[in-house]
């Protein structure tokens, strides 16, 4: 049952990047260009309507359905790991048209050279674990 | 419902994003979906090579199983919930993408001159799609997230470094898009 919702909400989730354009490369470009409002104002939405739900469920100490408490990890403070990995994060994401939750909506939507951009994915996130001592953080 | 076969409006896509957070949240998760390629890569061995990669990747299911929703969720959108799925960016937009050599924009969903299945013989196309790859999973690893981790999630816990890592998810995009696609495209 609990699998069936994570699935059903993934299915939500997919179709919502698909239909919002967010999964297309060109509304990436345009974003970065800031030639229109509209990724500015899909993000812009989330995290206001976020910051209210985060805020709510802090205040009211709102648990999950399931009875448990709902923790926000803090992220760990640090400078250079976020400015740097986010740096190399964006080059790829403007490069290839497409971040982590998209990537898989377009597999489904039939876009099969986007499992290219997901092995080069896979391939990145290795290479992190294998120089994770190396790097600065 | 004839609505619902166009492009959503950003207020209605960014609240739905809202949503999926909300729902994640009080079913006790978190919404983030870069650590996907990470337990991927469990998956395939990679706690043979790095530490990095050593944890109870069976804890994850639960994301890999919204990951796979995801594709789902593609593939019912492109075929039963879009009538015209060409991407009606900007005009200048296009006229300059056009001038770089993309005639598909303002036609298609994605870019054919990457995305169209020629492409899987174009070795450069393969080789900028891979490159591109490398670097979101590198760098999503490297700043402890993503679109949905940072730019969502950690911004809506109103996280310093989460704003950090957007920054830094511009200046890389930005860099990009001003500076190299004239050299590569």
């Amino acid at each position: 049952m609990r699998s069936f919702i994570y699935l059903l909400i993934g299915v939500f989730f997919g179709i919502t990047m698909f239909k919002s354009e967010a999964a297309s490369w060109f509304r990436i470009y345009e974003m970065f260009k800031f030639d229109a409002f509209h990724m500015y104002g899909i993000i812009g939405t989330a995290v206001v309507l976020g910051v209210l739900i985060v805020w709510a469920i802090k205040r009211f100490r709102i648990k999950s359905v399931y009875g448990e408490s709902i923790i926000f990890q803090p992220k760990e403070k640090s400078v250079p790991r976020y400015l740097i990995g986010g740096f190399i994060f964006g080059l790829g994401w403007a490069l290839a048209g497409a971040c982590p939750g998209p990537m898989f909506t377009l597999v489904g939507a039939g876009f099969l050279p986007i499992l290219v951009v997901i092995a080069g994915s896979l391939l990145g996130t290795w290479f992190y674990g294998l120089l994770r001592d190396k790097l600065p953080h | 419902m004839e609505w619902i076969y166009e492009p959503w409006p950003w207020y209605v896509s960014g609240a739905a994003i809202a949503l999926v957070m909300l729902v994640l949240l009080l079913v006790g998760k978190n919404f983030g979906m870069s650590s996907n390629l990470r337990t991927l890569c469990t998956m395939c061995g990679a706690d043979r090579s790095s530490e990095f990669f050593r944890f109870d990747w069976a804890a994850q299911k639960w994301n890999l199983l919204v990951m796979l929703g995801a594709v789902i969720g593609g593939f019912i959108a492109a075929n039963f919930l879009t009538a015209d799925a060409a991407v009606q960016i900007n005009p200048d937009t296009v006229a300059e993408l056009q001038s770089l050599g993309f005639e598909s924009a303002g036609g298609a969903y994605l870019p054919d001159e990457l995305y169209s299945m020629e492409q899987f013989t174009n070795p450069k196309s393969l080789i900028l799609l891979a490159l591109g790859g490398l670097m979101v999973g590198f760098g999503a690893r490297y700043a402890g997230g993503c679109t949905s981790g940072h730019a969502i999630s950690g911004l809506s816990n109103l996280q310093w470094p989460s704003l950090l890592a957007v920054i830094g998810f511009f200046a890389g995009g930005m860099l990009m898009i001003y500076f190299l696609f004239p050299l590569i495209f």
